[in-house]
């Protein structure tokens, strides 16, 4: 299969070749898997930035590559199957080509992330305390009393009630809830710059999820962190996010300020998504307008645009959306779309179609 | 907790108990009820040339004219109060436990047993070390480079050594080391631990090696599975997440969940060989609880039999006992009721 | 006599053989021949009838092994042949086997006593002179008495039940006497008397012409009474002999040491050569064997030959080959005919089954000619004095015109239908009937085959009449060996039909007034050759009423030890001689 792969869209512009001046620049970031079955291209030149205080929302869905980007950026990826290529910038540090050592120092002191299943994602047999005494010891060479009490401090600071309790009790003696303030401590307990919160509130009741990313956007501000979060849901990010960046088959589809991809999509599989969108100031009786098809396989990426099989409207470009895969470009000023509908008609379907659609009801 | 071993304790004194009746129905009653007669029975221990009444006379030595009720009590209160024997010459006390008298050597059995049970607790320990540390080892390594060839040679040797009989490799292994190449010890030497530790641990090592390598290799195969499940949770993506070296990831969050189902495991199998690593001890000639067990079931050693069960069955018991409160230590989200 | 049987499963046998041809061909080489003087060169059967390596040279230590356990070493609890041949290293019988190899083993010599007995004319008083200046290992003298107390004290067959019952049978006890034990003051004069300290006269209920056999039983080797603690004397049987125990590890181990008290002027027959035994038990079969062709060991204690995995290698090694020595042993593997069942009451079915049998396939399912033994055309073996080869039925695969003949004349012209007793754990007897099956079957003669236990193979089945009877078996797996190698002592266990009781039995098949008759005769007869010959006729009479199908007089693949000297098969067990082997 052949394709372009001048994927060189930023989007608010920023040199090439040369150390950023973002806090966090990914640049034509390549995730592949070799496979018995063929190659697994799991994210395919993704590129974006972020700095510091700013929070970016990564929206697609199961197996769109978001998942993977991230554990990349955490170098995760490093010394197994995976091919990488590309450039991730943190703060001046290139971490593709960086030593699996000098990774594995930053993670989790200066990046941390936080998993979607805190439930799995805890080792169940070593106590919360121990769990994050032991994250805080890796980097920092203080003996187990400072390390646990800087653990309760921890535990406090994000809201669980009786810290030098709780701190030895065993992830499952926790509420779902609970459990994720204390991943979040986890993650927090060596002060992150850069903070990856996959999927953070997926497991959760809807109240409970509430106040978990409440409780995110304070630490946020607090910690003066790079928020990255990673959702199926664009609710999650609808509140918190600065940026969001839709994936779709490993590739951004549009990338831009949350308020224009709320108010001003332009993609057909952005409408999707905000039609699949349960929202809490609509009524949940109303019809949800879920995106028709399945995600398709990252070893036999469909050609052309990667959603045309899924997609209403291909019949209104004459065939390229079969062939040609459409560039990342930007439509307004810091937003960015990979779409061959021309710019005023996918901005008719949105107001004419799809937002009375979405409203109307 | 005090109560559930309490609970758990009174469960395996029954549990014994009817280990015992099933053992003793097994060997004194079924041959009753397969129309052998008391002197049938008698039959078995008198030499060649014995008449009627020499048959009939140790029938009633032992005790085979009672009926299988008395006879089945006199044991177990043997067990509890102790007993009596005719020596001929005169009478022999036979303390608390008493677990009888073998109809041939004329020996107490519980004696016997202590007196074997120091050899196959060497065997058994000094075997156990090596397999975990063996199988372990090679199931970690083999996990983290599947499909390499380390993988698949120290698979393939897994599949012999759970394959080959140890009367097999224990036979080969003397020939080769102890009677050709003069290395080790001649099958059936044993020293005491307590008398000289180097020598028991040298007269020990092809034997400990020969049991090990049987045992190693399923457990290496164990470890593998349960490494290979393991690495692959999420837990296992955190603790790498928080930036842990990737030793430190393996071995104290990988391993010590794949080590679960390995703890369970190794508690029975080290339970049912204290009970007497049978083919071992056969093979390399060593006295201890397997082979006294063989021999009382070939020379048909009724009280033998009993005795070499019910230690058994204890061993097993208790092993699932601590199993049961191991598991607890080593996996906290199980409650112990 | 028992004999230890050598069983093991031939598969694994058979992977045992293959992995020793594959890692263990060094091991003969590495015999530690040093000591054996230049004329002592392997050939084989060297010791059979000869002396091989013989020596007077003092020390070391002889280590002998067994794989299981035999039933005792006291003295009045034991019925094994290697134990009687080894007993007389620690005690003294009256008289004994003179240690030589061949035939000449079997000839008595006196031991405690000072001559061989001395028998009235009517045959039923025998006398006996004691040595002067036998102590027991304590220093004690050693007195009539306490040969007296030895021979009364092992009929008591509740504490003693392994040990032979001639004495219970031939002795002329008071009725109220029990036991030693029992009934301590009750006087049994009558039986045995000892009139001085030297001098002890046994009185027998009817005549008996061969009593120096019972003399050399185990039981005549003195016991203190002080020191007789009944069951318990097995933990340590006071020595008569140049050696005493020095530990008793039942079912482990045994070691002995120089006896100070025995003196080599009262012993006119024993070389004592080593400082030192070494007997361990329990020592895995195989192991053994490889342990002896290594020289590691001397001796395998049961002498009954190598296990089926040392078999294949020790025969084809030439070098190894030359250090075997194959005895034929004083032990027929037979099948007895049961009259009892019919047709079989029928004399002439009896025969037509001798007649059919593959007698050469029967060989080979006991190992052939080395490891099984010669065809056997009689019931006794040739090592049996006076032995006459019997001619009335073919050796070879078996005569059909004649068995078809005998068929008919009993009535049963086209065959007829019987079932056939084995021990199932015995892969020889497994074989032996499905070979008979099959030569059968070419008359029509058709067998069942049933397999037993073989711990309660003569107590439940085929030694219990009733059973037998009820199912109708009519042939079964059988294996004698002599007590000692006359007629009395192999024959008449197995042919008195007057000895056959509700269970237990040993004579499944041998009931014929006539061949009673003839025991008496034999019995009463105190000229050797006489007697010898009355029980040749026996043996006769067996094959001319059909009442047992022979197979082989079976042979042992021995291997001679390395490192031993005096080293020969004593025609009295047909084993090495345990009493002089010394260490090189």
């Amino acid at each position: 299969m052949t394709e372009k792969t001048s994927e060189q869209a930023a989007p608010t512009g920023g040199g090439q070749g040369g150390p950023p001046t973002s806090f966090l620049e990914v640049r034509d970031l390549r995730i592949h898997f070799p496979t018995d079955d063929g190659l697994v291209k799991s994210v395919d030149g993704l590129s974006f930035k972020l700095e510091r205080g700013k929070t970016l929302g990564i929206v697609g869905e199961s197996g769109s590559g978001k998942s993977v980007t991230s554990l990349g950026i955490l170098g995760l990826h490093k010394g197994g199957r995976a091919r990488i290529s590309g450039e991730i910038w943190l703060d001046g540090e290139e971490l593709v080509s960086a030593s699996i050592e000098q990774v594995r120092r930053l993670r989790g002191k200066k990046m941390a992330m936080i998993f979607q299943d805190p439930l799995s994602a805890m080792h169940p047999y070593y106590t919360v305390g121990d769990q994050i005494i032991e994250a805080y010891r890796v980097h920092h060479d203080v003996s187990k009393q400072v390390a646990r009490k800087h653990a309760i401090e921890m535990l406090a600071r994000v809201g669980i009630p009786q810290p030098d309790r709780r701190v030895d009790s065993y992830p499952h003696e926790f509420s779902g809830g609970m459990r994720q303030r204390a991943m979040i401590a986890m993650a927090l307990c060596c002060d992150p710059e850069l903070l990856i919160a996959d999927e953070p509130t997926t497991a959760l009741d809807v109240t409970v999820q509430a106040q978990i990313l409440d409780l995110m956007r304070d630490l946020q501000r607090d910690f003066n962190a790079a928020l990255i979060i990673i959702t199926h849901d664009l609710g999650v990010v609808a509140e918190l996010a600065d940026d969001i960046l839709v994936m779709y088959a490993g590739k951004a589809v549009e990338y831009g300020p949350a308020e224009d991809i709320f108010e001003r999509p332009e993609h057909p599989y952005t409408w999707g998504l905000l039609g699949s969108m349960p929202r809490l100031d609509r009524e949940p009786t109303e019809r949800l307008m879920p995106i028709k098809g399945t995600p398709p396989s990252l070893i036999n990426v469909p050609p052309g645009c990667a959603f045309h099989p899924r997609c209403g409207y291909t019949d209104r470009t004459g065939g390229r959306c079969n062939t040609e895969v459409p560039e990342l470009v930007p439509t307004a000023p810091g937003h960015l779309v990979r779409c061959h509908l021309g710019v005023p008609e996918r901005r008719a379907i949105w107001e004419n179609e799809i937002r009375r659609n979405l409203e109307s009801t | 907790m005090g109560t559930y071993i309490i609970r758990r304790l009174i469960g395996a004194v029954f549990m014994l108990i009817v280990v015992s009746m099933v053992t003793f129905s097994i060997f004194f009653v079924v041959p009753r009820l397969a129309g052998a007669t008391p002197m049938d029975m008698a039959n078995r221990y008198v030499g060649r040339a014995a008449t009627a009444e020499i048959v009939a006379d140790q029938a009633e030595r032992l005790g085979f004219n009672d009926p299988l009720v008395v006879q089945y009590g006199r044991w177990i209160a043997g067990v509890f109060f102790g007993a009596e024997y005719d020596t001929g010459a005169g009478v022999e006390q036979c303390p608390a436990p008493c677990f009888g008298y073998s109809f041939i050597t004329r020996q107490p059995v519980w004696p016997d047993l202590m007196d074997r049970l120091p050899v196959t607790v060497s065997l058994a320990v000094g075997a156990a070390v090596l397999w975990l540390i063996g199988g372990i080892a090679t199931g970690v390594v083999s996990a983290l480079k599947r499909g390499s060839l380390f993988d698949r040679a120290a698979m393939g040797v897994a599949l012999a050594g759970v394959s080959l009989p140890i009367f097999f490799t224990g036979i080969a292994s003397l020939v080769v080391f102890s009677y050709g190449l003069g290395i080790t010890a001649p099958g059936g030497s044993y020293t005491p631990f307590t008398e000289n530790p180097v020598e028991w641990a040298y007269n020990m090592i092809l034997p400990w090696t020969t049991l090990a390598f049987l045992y190693a290799a399923s457990y290496a195969r164990l470890t593998r599975a349960g490494m290979l499940e393991t690495m692959s949770e999420d837990y296992i993506r955190t603790a790498r997440a928080k930036g842990l070296p990737e030793s430190k990831v393996i071995v104290k969050h990988g391993l010590r969940g794949a080590l679960t189902p390995i703890v369970t495991i190794f508690g029975l199998d080290f339970g049912l060989l204290l009970g007497g690593a049978v083919l071992t001890e056969s093979t390399f000639s060593l006295n201890g609880v397997g082979k006294y067990a063989v021999n009382a079931i070939m020379k048909n050693d009724l009280p033998q039999i009993m005795g070499v069960t019910m230690l058994t069955a204890f061993f097993v018991v208790i092993a699932n006992l601590i199993v049961d409160l191991l598991y607890a230590v080593v996996d906290p989200r199980v409650r112990l009721s | 006599m028992k004999k230890k049987s050598a069983l093991a499963v031939t598969a694994v046998g058979a992977a045992l053989a293959l992995g020793l041809s594959a890692c263990g061909g060094g091991g003969a080489s590495q015999s530690q021949g040093g000591g054996e003087s230049a004329a002592a060169k392997h050939t084989m059967n060297a010791a059979l009838e000869n002396v091989f390596n013989p020596s007077d040279k003092k020390g070391g230590t002889l280590k002998m092994a067994i794989s299981e356990d035999w039933d005792s070493i006291d003295p009045g609890d034991t019925y094994y042949a290697l134990s009687w041949n080894l007993i007389r290293i620690y005690g003294r019988p009256l008289v004994t086997y003179n240690p030589a190899p061949g035939a000449k083993g079997r000839e008595l010599v006196p031991d405690l006593a000072e001559s061989l007995g001395t028998p009235s004319d009517d045959g039923k008083t025998w006398t006996y002179k004691l040595r002067e200046g036998v102590k027991f290992e304590d220093g004690t003298p050693i007195t009539s008495k306490d040969v007296k107390y030895a021979v009364l004290r092992s009929l008591d067959k509740k504490t003693f039940p392994n040990g032979p019952t001639y004495f219970n049978d031939w002795l002329d006890l008071p009725k109220d006497f029990k036991s030693v034990y029992e009934t301590p003051d009750v006087n049994t004069d009558q039986a045995i008397e000892t009139p001085d300290d030297r001098t002890i006269v046994f009185h027998l209920k009817k005549p008996f012409g061969g009593f120096d056999n019972f003399a050399a039983l185990p039981s005549t080797i003195p016991v203190p009474k002080d020191k007789d603690t009944g069951t318990k004397y097995r933990e340590h049987p006071i020595a008569s002999g140049p050696y005493m125990f020095e530990t008793v590890q039942t079912g482990k181990q045994y070691t002995l040491v120089r006896n100070p008290h025995w003196d080599p002027a009262t012993d006119p027959i024993r070389k004592a050569l080593p400082d030192r035994y070494e007997i361990y038990l329990g020592v895995n079969a195989d192991d053994l064997d490889n342990r002896v062709i290594s020289g590691d060991l001397h001796v395998d204690l049961a002498g009954t030959g190598v296990q089926p995995a040392a078999l294949g290698r020790v025969l084809s090694d030439p070098q190894l080959k030359e250090r075997v020595d194959n005895p034929t042993g004083a032990r027929t593997w037979y099948i007895p005919i049961v009259p009892d069942v019919k047709p079989l009451d029928n004399v002439e079915c009896r025969k037509a089954i001798i007649y059919a049998a593959d007698r050469v396939s029967l060989q080979q399912a006991y190992g052939g000619e080395f490891a099984g033994g010669e065809i056997a055309t009689g019931l006794m073996p040739p090592s049996i004095d006076g032995w006459k080869r019997i001619d009335l039925y073919p050796t070879g695969t078996g005569d059909l015109e004649k068995a078809k003949e005998a068929l008919a004349k009993c009535g049963q012209p086209n065959g007829f239908e019987t079932t056939m007793a084995y021990r199932s754990d015995r892969p020889k007897e497994k074989a032996t009937a499905e070979s008979l099956q099959q030569s059968l079957a070419r008359v029509g003669i058709k067998l069942n085959l049933k397999g037993y236990p073989t711990s309660d193979y003569f107590t439940l089945y085929f030694g219990k009449p009733s059973f037998v009877k009820e199912n109708g078996i009519g042939l079964g797996t059988h294996g004698w060996g002599a007590d000692w190698n006359d007629g009395f002592g192999f024959m008449s266990q197995i042919t008195d039909s007057r000895t056959i009781r509700e269970s237990g039995n040993y004579n499944i098949s041998i009931k014929s007034p006539e061949i009673d008759k003839l025991i008496d005769q034999a019995n009463e007869e105190t000229d050797k050759a006489k007697r010898d010959e009355l029980w040749a006729q026996v043996d006769y009479k067996v094959m001319e009423e059909a009442f047992v199908l022979p197979i082989v007089w079976s042979k042992s693949v021995l291997v001679r030890p390395t490192g031993a000297t005096n080293v020969f098969v004593t025609g009295a067990f047909d084993m090495y001689d345990y009493l002089n082997m010394g260490v090189a």
